[in-house]
């Protein structure tokens, strides 16, 4: 008889499977994951996120290892300086907090690859990035607006941000 | 115990039943019901496998759905005024409005037709053409957006349209009202022999342009709908007729008369090559061509004189009529274009001519009668056979690419599916109710993607809860990958679809523009960084270039604005990513808001009528401080001397 019931039992538990049990215990398990990392987060954070200085994080996106040369290139840093202008002054200035921050001594606080992978990779940067996670909050969640730059865009915005001293 | 376990065995069996799938009301049993629904079930996130681009009917525009959810994915503005993008209202798509009639706020929109290359759709456009005001549209598949529209003069009720030939060479349109052509004051019922049926042909540069090449001016009958031939019949153009007794009053008795109408048989490449010889004749007709640059963002109208005309009896061999029982509506060809499927309305039987007899007794010179000149090849000689008593009201044929045809019936109220060739028929299912057309994905070309069919139903009644005495028309989705068909879904579609067209949605979904690149718009009031806003004045007009990012304008305060002025309000978003587009309106404007695409610069005008400090803002939930998107206009009486000055957080 007791095998029974346990046979039993176990079908109740395959019948509650089967019927669209299965995804949400996956999903649950993402979410503690995600749990923990907000906890390690927080701990780091004290400084307002503009004012930290984190030369090693990268950020998240397509850009991985960026070596700057000592020198400025300045026919770069013209080119950039005119995308800068097209694409980026409506949210930010180099003489002042905009809308979004100063790009002034950006290098000074962030890695290269920081700086391009917020401009190229902002939506997930936001998401997955615990400074670019911070300075939303910092600055009201205006979104840092992705303007689709290519990448040698992005690598001549960075050069000009170098002369900005 | 062996009773506990019978009950805890009951029990359990009861469970399963109830928990899984039985959550369908309805008639249908649990098990097949719930077949049914993982069929049209898309789940969150995941996209349709093909788009169907719906006629709106008497809503002027056309509704993309996603199939087979039947979710509504976009409503695209082609013939009325839509306030919710401003298409009509702003500057820039005022002028797609333009007719020789003036401003049309309106139309009527019947059949969409995708593009084709070598017989197959290819997804560049659709056309849709506007019954009132005869006029064809051609809608951008990337943009999504009508790009542009030509009027067809001399023409009326241009119902038999927009219907595109096997490489888009030509889009036909068909006059539904016989009308004196050309147009003059004269007794109505005088009109036998005396009024026109004009079929225009308008040709489609490889860019998309279209162009009015000729009008063949057929015999006063009314022109219903048309079909190209494709394949073996590529060339020619069939189109149905009614009112063959030329009636002029209560045309649903005196219209319905005579056992036969005609179907008219046009060779028009034949045609097209008199005329590129010089044949025909040209004629006044005053049109206006409308055409939307996506570079400046902006639509021009012109206005167009004269067309060439052609007399059917000049052309030789090129224009012939064969009898069909009974005002026929559809006039279908099938993929391989032998079968030409003629739908007699108010007949039980549907015809299906062939079209290597009607080659056959054409050059046997094998004609019956003729109709004010054009040749009447008889009935007996270029049939191919019949269904016989299939239903009552046949309107329209497509094609699942696998030998089958599938027919509305109005009257009995379903869709029947036949055997091209044996005439049988092999399956009938009810709709819900009084179906129009049908649309199959790439029915209507060489190859149709045959696994769904659309029913699109003229009455709603109770299909779904109660909405008033206006009810939105009803769809009806079927599985016809088997042997029968098999009914999915009803859901509801928007105005009234005539007819529509569906695409695999792999051929387009990839080429979808995502935004227009602000290097590229070339809008002479453009501000293509803030550094470009500005506000200027000439005389009582001013003209603000503005710009809209997340989340601000620049500039937001605006000063030396006057009382009687004309205001130019020219909005440019900056933004460079999919779906960030920012809206715009202020208050006393007697217009619609505008939507501002990525990169797109539009224009409102607005004529301030009271002094005062006057707000405006993004109308589109942009992003978290979207709130905050806003501004104001200070206005000053009349004769005040506040300059003009514009300002952004004090620069």
């Amino acid at each position: 008889m007791k095998t029974i019931l346990k046979i039993l039992s176990l079908l109740l538990v395959t019948i509650l499977i089967s019927c669209g049990g299965k995804e949400e215990k996956k999903k649950e398990k993402i979410k503690l994951q995600t749990k923990t990392e907000k906890k390690v987060e927080k701990k780091v954070e004290k400084l307002p996120a503009s004012k930290t200085i984190d030369l090693t994080n990268k950020g998240v996106g397509p850009i991985t290892s960026l070596n700057l040369p000592a020198e400025i290139d300045q026919s770069m840093a013209t080119r950039g300086a005119e995308v800068y202008k097209k694409m980026c002054t409506a949210c930010h200035r180099t003489n002042k907090k905009f809308i979004g921050p100063s790009p002034q001594g950006i290098l000074e606080r962030r890695s290269p690859e920081w700086v391009m992978n917020m401009i190229l990779n902002p939506e997930e940067m936001v998401k997955k990035d615990p400074l670019a996670k911070a300075l939303l909050i910092e600055f009201n969640g205006s979104p840092m607006a992705n303007q689709n730059l290519t990448e040698e865009e992005a690598r001549a915005v960075l050069e000009y941000f170098r002369t900005l001293k | 115990m062996n009773k506990i376990c019978k009950y805890i065995l009951a029990i359990t069996a009861l469970t399963i039943f109830v928990s899984c799938g039985n959550n369908n009301g309805g008639n249908n049993s649990g098990a097949l019901a719930s077949s049914k629904a993982e069929k049209v079930y898309v789940a969150p996130g995941e996209h349709d496998e093909y788009y169907a681009f719906f006629s709106g009917g008497y809503s002027g525009n056309i509704t993309v759905a996603g199939l087979p959810s039947g979710r509504m994915l976009k409503e695209i503005p082609v013939f009325s005024q839509f306030p919710t993008s401003g298409y009509g209202y702003s500057e820039e798509t005022k002028p797609m409005l333009n007719t020789s009639f003036g401003f049309v706020p309106w139309g009527d929109a019947h059949h969409p037709d995708i593009s084709q290359t070598n017989g197959e759709l290819d997804g560049r456009w659709i056309f849709i053409n506007e019954n009132n005001t005869p006029r064809i549209a051609r809608v951008s598949l990337a943009t999504f957006e009508t790009e542009e529209i030509i009027e067809l003069p001399n023409s009326a009720g241009n119902h038999a349209s927009s219907f595109v030939t096997e490489n888009t060479e030509y889009i036909v349109a068909g006059t539904r009202f016989a009308v004196p052509n050309p147009q003059r004051d004269m007794p109505i019922n005088e009109m036998k022999g005396q009024f026109k049926g004009p079929l225009s042909f308008v040709s489609i540069a490889e860019n998309g342009r279209m162009n009015l090449e000729f009008q063949l001016n057929m015999p006063g009958f009314n022109y219903d709908l048309a079909h190209p031939g494709r394949h073996k019949s590529h060339g020619w153009f069939f189109f149905t007729s009614y009112n063959t007794e030329e009636a002029n009053t209560l045309m649903e008795v005196n219209a319905s008369q005579n056992d036969k109408d005609y179907i008219a048989a046009v060779n028009w490449q034949k045609i097209a090559e008199y005329v590129k010889n010089g044949g025909g004749k040209r004629v006044p007709g005053k049109y206006a061509h409308n055409v939307y640059d996506e570079k400046t963002h902006t639509a021009t109208s012109t206005m167009k004189d004269g067309v060439i005309t052609i007399d059917p009896k000049d052309v030789e061999g090129a224009v012939f009529y064969i009898p069909i029982p009974k005002s026929p509506h559809g006039c279908d060809v099938d993929p391989s274009g032998e079968y030409i499927i003629g739908s007699g309305k108010l007949s039980t039987d549907l015809s299906v001519y062939s079209f290597e007899k009607i080659q056959t007794a054409i050059k046997n010179k094998d004609f019956v009668a003729d109709a004010y000149g054009v040749p009447v090849l008889s009935y007996e000689n270029t049939i191919a056979g019949v269904v016989a008593q299939p239903g009552l009201g046949p309107l329209h044929t497509e094609f699942d690419g696998k030998g089958n045809a599938y027919t509305t019936f109005f009257i009995s109220s379903e869709v029947v599916k036949w055997k091209l060739g044996t005439w049988e028929v092999l399956d009938r299912q009810p709709t819900f109710y009084s179906v129009g057309h049908l649309m199959i994905p790439g029915g209507n070309s060489r190859k149709p993607f045959g696994k769904y069919m659309v029913a699109m139903n003229k009455i709603t009644k109770d299909r779904y809860l109660p909405t008033g005495p206006e009810l939105e028309h009803s769809a009806q989705l079927y599985d016809i990958s088997g042997d029968k068909m098999e009914l999915l879904s009803d859901f509801p579609t928007h105005g009234e679809p005539h007819y529509a067209a569906g695409i695999r949605a792999d051929i387009i979904k990839d080429k979808s523009k995502k935004y227009y690149e602000l290097s590229e718009n070339e809008h002479p009031y453009a501000a293509k960084s803030e550094g470009e806003a500005k506000v200027t004045r000439n005389g009582n007009e001013v003209h603000v270039n503005m710009t809209m990012i997340r989340s601000h304008f620049a500039p937001d305060n605006i000063e030396g604005v006057k009382v009687g002025d004309k205001v130019y309000l020219h909005l440019t978003n900056l933004e460079q990513d999919f779906d960030v587009p920012h809206g715009f309106s202020i208050i006393g404007a007697n217009t619609s808001e505008i939507l501002v695409m990525p990169g797109q610069t539009k224009t409102i005008i607005w004529e301030p009528k009271r002094e005062g400090v006057w707000p405006f803002y993004c109308t589109d939930f942009c992003s978290a401080l979207h709130q905050e998107m806003q501004g104001y206009v200070r206005v000053s009486g009349k004769n005040s001397s506040v300059p003009i000055s514009y300002t952004l957080d004090g620069e």
